[in-house]
């Protein structure tokens, strides 16, 4: 039986990784971002702009939960506990949306 | 014999068979890290609501942090500037984590010190910013270029994650220095250098958190 205070006698799980994955790994976080500052630079707006900037911060951060934080490399189990979770925030934001709309109508109705 | 009262339920709370096959510092880290995506992603949906809410013009970000530099006004540079270091120390970090794995401590440390070293730049830059805004008459309940609620949102967002950077800086300089003076040398097992990795995922997190604040706040 464990006493409570068992520590892990499991290696990490890390496996060496050749230097060169960060290196390319950087280099698309960097290429990325310049695109995210280039939507900025060049002034495109509205749907396209919106789309973009969420897609190239979904990737950049893709990029990095997986690589960087080595997620990508770890059981399944610690995977599914980190990333399902946050999911619940889109629920927060769903009704925050509403919310959110609901005040400006009701400003623009009695403050207007 | 079996513990009794509260001594029975820590011991039957601790009694579960291991689920997460990483060691426990790596686990609380993460669940720590999770908190915190809570607590981030709780913000950015307050400055969503309040966002969506203003009656005013929401003020132009691109125009707000465009910097004049040699005659040339380029928006949103220094925003930009900054996220290339932060982008460049996950970089480092990511390193440090690879030779410490490898078991090159020397190596490992020297890396952490430069990850910290672009930390403290980004910190300073942020500053800058601060000072720049601030002078520019932006408050937390007002500013002279539209809604209101835009100075809260990035006094709020961008202060707490720059105490995110700042205490990972400290962080990182702590464990680097401890890492350089072989004092993770007696850890048990093959593992003993799992710290850079614990303080790597902090340190990621906080350029993760960034990646969803230059998008959601800054290019919007």
């Amino acid at each position: 039986m464990s006493n409570g205070t068992a520590v892990s006698e499991h290696g990490s799980g890390q496996s060496q990784h050749p230097i060169g994955i960060y290196f390319k790994i950087w280099g698309w976080l960097f290429v990325l971002s310049t695109l995210s500052y280039l939507v900025d630079y060049f002034h495109v707006q509205s749907y396209l702009r919106w789309t973009l900037i969420l897609v190239l911060m979904m990737l950049k951060a893709g990029l990095i939960v997986a690589f960087f934080m080595h997620l990508k490399w770890e059981r399944l189990a610690l995977i599914v506990t980190i990333l399902v979770p946050p999911t619940a925030l889109l629920v927060l934001v769903a009704l925050m949306l509403i919310e959110g709309d609901y005040t400006f109508f009701t400003r623009m109705a009695f403050f207007g | 014999m079996e513990p009794q009262g509260w001594g029975g339920v820590v011991n039957d709370l601790s009694a579960d068979r291991e689920a997460y096959h990483v060691p426990w510092g790596k686990l609380m880290m993460w669940i720590f890290l999770l908190s915190d995506t809570f607590i981030f992603g709780s913000f950015l949906t307050g400055y969503m609501t309040v966002r969506l809410g203003a009656t005013d013009a929401w003020p132009n970000p691109s125009e707000v942090f465009a910097l004049t530099i040699a005659g040339h006004t380029l928006p949103l540079i220094l925003i930009a500037i900054m996220t290339f270091v932060l982008i460049t120390s996950s970089g480092t970090m990511a390193m440090a984590v690879n030779f410490a794995y490898r078991g090159d401590r020397k190596m490992a440390a020297r890396l952490m010190f430069v990850t910290a070293l672009f930390g403290a730049m980004f910190v300073g830059m942020q500053a800058f910013e601060w000072t720049k805004l601030i002078h520019e008459g932006v408050r937390p309940w007002s500013n002279p270029m539209g809604a209101a609620q835009f100075g809260s949102c990035f006094f709020m967002i961008t202060g707490f994650h720059g105490m995110h950077v700042s205490a990972g800086v400290i962080y990182l300089l702590v464990v680097a220095r401890k890492l350089a003076a072989g004092r993770y040398d007696h850890g048990a097992g093959g593992g003993k250098y799992d710290i850079v990795e614990i303080a790597g995922l902090y340190w990621h997190f906080v350029d993760l958190v960034w990646v969803f604040i230059f998008a959601l706040f800054y290019l919007w």
